[in-house]
């Protein structure tokens, strides 16, 4: 097992150059940090003045080198519109992302495995079907509308709940609720369809000529079979929501890294955006770490 | 009258599928008492795995129904228990093992776990279960049960999988185990250790043995009495040596005539100029070393068969020839050029001349191509064979010449049967009008009688053709009917080699002796015989 998460850690440790490679050389590649930054008017001598300020004029593998070396020590650079290290910016709306997601992608898991194997248990009943219908709806309502119905229907008109901001545990209830809709649709489906196969496998045989009961054959006998492909399909939409919900955070006012990177863009706070990228970049790695992890514990097959 | 242990009364199971109902079973009663082993035989298709799932409850409706008959368990009919009381049987009183133990074990959990649950589901205290599955694992015969109860199902042999699975069935010492094609997909020698393994359990316990086999030599092995299956209905049962020695029924006995194993052996040729001159293969896949120096001659119009258990290299040894695999040393001279270090164009052209037939055609042939299109790619592949004006002839042709007929060239591959499609394999296999055929378990796959019939085919193009064979299998009966010479392969060496009638009649060496003393024969009183040879020796 510890060989297994060396090996893999390793192999994260390469895609992670490959990111602050990419990461930088994006920067660079917009054009001219100077005149990004600068507002239209400003004069020659000043964008030079800026260019010595921030060490632009040096070569680029100079300024490479550099940018690494200041990674490494966690100096992400300033914010320029805050004056405050841009990592501390960044990390700070990182937290409540971090806990949207979590609270999200939690009651997403429970309530897409329980639904998708009960449905799966008995293919072509009423409960499949219904659950088909929910879910297929679910997975292909866009975000930006829902987020929009939600607030004039629960805000605005019944007026139960807060429209944007934070606060209060009331204040979570709507962008959860919202960001919860696609991720659930999508996993009841791959629940079901994994399911399906994992129950007609021979295995659930054995246990069915051996007397288990429905329960223990469904929860431990299938359900852990049928895991491997609902956990790539539940790391891949975590991601998305890690990488900041910048649309729903946006409506619902949600301080979160997905709005902190739309502001900052708007802001041409380039410090904090290459923060932000860096920072999500960097979680998402961790959770693919943590989805082979959890492979490698399902599957003793991929542990050998 | 007391009541039997298992009574079937005119059972009936019907599927309805998008072809319609199919009557899977059709009014089958038979019957099974204490300590007596009963035989449920049949080919694809007979229905005979059938009955044994609806005695398990495993059949799943829709899509089946059972749509008459009892199944009585000491008089009390298991159709019509309340389910709780039905699934309490289950395990408890029947238990049931599989053939493919590997597919049947789950591969999340250990072995130890799995056994374990057996007997905690039916309401057994934990530590007491552990201290029995320890004592069961010992009793089947794995090596060290305390580590191999920490053990996953991938990390054992099949045999030893299957060892499991018995633990496993008869951890609540039930009244009835059945055993559906227990031992078809493991080597001989493991097969006969396993089944004298049940046998050995049933004496200890006075259970009742339900087996369901394709194998005369199994039924002869084990059952006490046998009733024979063909399309859902059964035809006839009787002690096994009643059925065996005066079948009365039209099926059983054509059954039995194609039980391989019984022709004339092939004469030893005259020594002929080799076609394939083979020296010296080695090949290590890792630290394992799957050949250790393999050399043998074969001559035009000859057939050799390399005979061994999984892990003797045999595959491995024609997958070389064809180069599907790269040898780490040694020759194979084809015609004076040695294959092995053909380029890549050479090899092309070379290909045609060594075609292989695989053992599942099912998998070996593209669903989504047709007859036509499956035999005609050879052609489109290597032009200069024939024109294509003359494809749509030569396929016709060649379909007759194996057996079809030739107005079948435009259906696929999933509306054939087994032997069909590997009829078509080898249709496909003669397209490139190839010199050497290498048939990697060709026949394995297929019913006895259809196996009776494909290999008659290719010893007919053998003859007529003067095509050479190699092939490759594990089954010794149907080697004998076939070859002109064997080689016997173990561990990736040449054990013994020589023509067929000398390795069948006075075989050197021990290796072979064993395997042959492991082969079952589906005469009741041989396989008697052999077993008191076997019983002598151990003693």
């Amino acid at each position: 097992m510890l060989s297994f998460i060396r090996k893999r850690s390793l192999s994260s440790l390469l895609s992670l150059i490959g990111l602050l490679v990419m990461v930088f050389f994006l920067s660079r590649l917009t054009g001219d940090p100077a005149a990004l930054f600068l507002p239209v008017e400003a004069s020659a001598e000043m964008k030079q003045q800026f260019r010595e300020l921030h060490g632009l004029n040096d070569p680029l593998l100079v300024q490479f080198g550099r940018y690494v070396g200041n990674v490494l020590t966690g100096d992400l650079g300033e914010s320029l519109r805050k004056a405050r290290p841009a990592l501390d910016v960044v990390l700070e709306a990182f937290v409540w992302t971090l806990w949207l997601a979590a609270i999200t992608m939690s009651l997403v898991a429970s309530a897409a495995i329980v639904v998708g194997s009960l449905a799966a248990f008995r293919t072509g009943g009423f409960f499949d079907r219904l659950s088909s219908m929910v879910s297929l709806i679910g997975a292909s309502v866009p975000d930006f509308w829902l987020a929009i119905v939600a607030i004039v229907v629960f805000s605005i008109q019944l007026a139960w709940l807060p429209t944007s901001g934070t606060g209060s545990v009331l204040h979570w209830i709507l962008p959860i609720g919202v960001l919860f809709v696609r991720p659930f649709g999508i996993i009841v489906q791959v629940v079901r369809g994994s399911m399906i196969s994992a129950l007609s496998s021979a295995y659930v045989k054995t246990a069915r000529a051996k007397g288990v009961k429905a329960g223990p054959i469904i929860f431990v006998h299938a359900l852990r079979n049928a895991m491997l492909p609902v956990i790539t399909v539940l790391g891949d939409q975590a991601a998305s929501l890690l990488n900041g919900a910048v649309i729903v955070e946006t409506i619902f006012g949600f301080p979160g890294v997905g709005k902190l990177m739309i502001d900052s863009i708007l802001q041409r706070d380039f410090n904090v955006v290459l923060a932000a990228i860096l920072v999500t970049a960097v979680a998402i790695f961790l959770m693919n770490v943590l989805i082979d992890l959890a492979y490698a514990v399902l599957d003793p097959r991929i542990r050998h | 009258m007391a009541d039997h242990l298992l009574e079937l009364r005119n059972l009936s199971v019907d599927f309805f599928t998008a072809a319609g109902v199919v009557h899977a079973v059709r009014n089958v009663s038979y019957h099974l008492d204490r300590g007596e082993t009963l035989a449920i035989l049949g080919e694809s298709g007979s229905g005979k795995s059938v009955s044994s799932s609806a005695i398990m409850n495993l059949i799943d409706m829709p899509p089946g129904r059972i749509s008459s008959g009892e199944i009585l368990l000491e008089g009390r009919d298991l159709l019509t228990m309340p389910a709780s009381e039905r699934r309490e049987v289950n395990g408890r009183r029947i238990a049931m093992i599989f053939q493919d133990p590997l597919s049947h074990l789950n591969p999340v959990y250990t072995v130890g776990w799995q056994i374990r649950e057996a007997m905690t589901t039916h309401g057994m205290a934990t530590a007491e279960a552990e201290a029995e599955t320890l004592r069961l694992l010992g009793r089947v015969g794995l090596p060290d049960p305390a580590h191999a109860m920490g053990k996953y199902p991938h990390e054992f042999s099949g045999g030893q999988r299957q060892r499991v699975m018995i633990a496993m069935a008869l951890a609540l010492r039930p009244d009835l185990l059945i055993a559906d094609e227990p031992t078809t997909a493991l080597d001989v020698t493991v097969q006969a250790e396993v089944l004298g393994l049940l046998k050995e359990l049933q004496r200890e316990t006075g259970m009742a043995v339900l087996i369901i086999t394709h194998d005369l030599g199994v039924v002869a092995e084990i059952a006490d009495r046998v009733v024979v299956m063909e399309k859902g209905v059964l035809v006839e049962s009787g002690t096994v040596r009643e059925v065996y020695k005066s079948p009365s029924h039209p099926y059983t006995k054509k059954l039995i005539a194609a039980a391989p194993g019984k022709g004339e052996m092939h004469r030893e040729p005259a020594k002929a100029e080799p076609l394939l001159v083979v020296r010296d293969v080695r090949k290590r896949f890792g630290a394992f070393e799957a050949l250790k120096g393999v050399s043998f001659d074969l001559a035009a119009g000859e057939t050799l068969a390399i005979v061994g258990e999984s892990g003797s290299g045999k595959s491995t040894l024609a997958r070389m020839l064809l180069r599907l695999d790269e040898p780490d040393a040694g020759t194979a001279h084809w015609k004076g050029r040695d294959l092995f270090q053909l380029s890549p164009a050479e090899l092309y052209k070379q290909r045609r001349e060594l075609q292989m037939v695989f053992q599942d055609p099912t998998q070996s042939l593209n669903p989504r191509m047709t007859v036509y299109q499956l035999i005609s790619e050879a052609w489109a592949i290597h032009p200069d064979i024939l024109p294509k004006a003359k494809w749509r002839q030569r396929v016709a042709d060649l379909l007759v010449q194996v057996g079809l007929s030739a107005d079948l060239m435009g259906r696929y591959p999933h509306q054939f049967s087994g032997g069909q499609r590997q009829r078509i394999a080898i249709a496909r296999a003669l397209a490139l009008e190839p010199r050497l055929i290498v048939c990697d378990e060709a026949v394995s796959a297929l019913d006895v009688s259809v196996q009776a019939q494909v290999i008659a085919l290719l010893d007919g193009l053998r003859r007529d053709m003067g095509l050479s064979f190699i092939f490759i299998a594990h089954d010794l009966p149907v080697v004998r009917d076939f070859a002109d010479y064997v080689m016997v392969m173990r561990q990736g060496e040449v054990v013994e080699m020589g023509p067929v009638q000398q390795i069948f009649e006075a075989p050197r060496e021990a290796y072979t002796r064993a395997l042959f003393a492991a082969s079952l024969d589906p005469d009741p009183d041989v396989q008697a015989a052999h077993r008191a040879a076997r019983l002598e020796r151990a003693s």
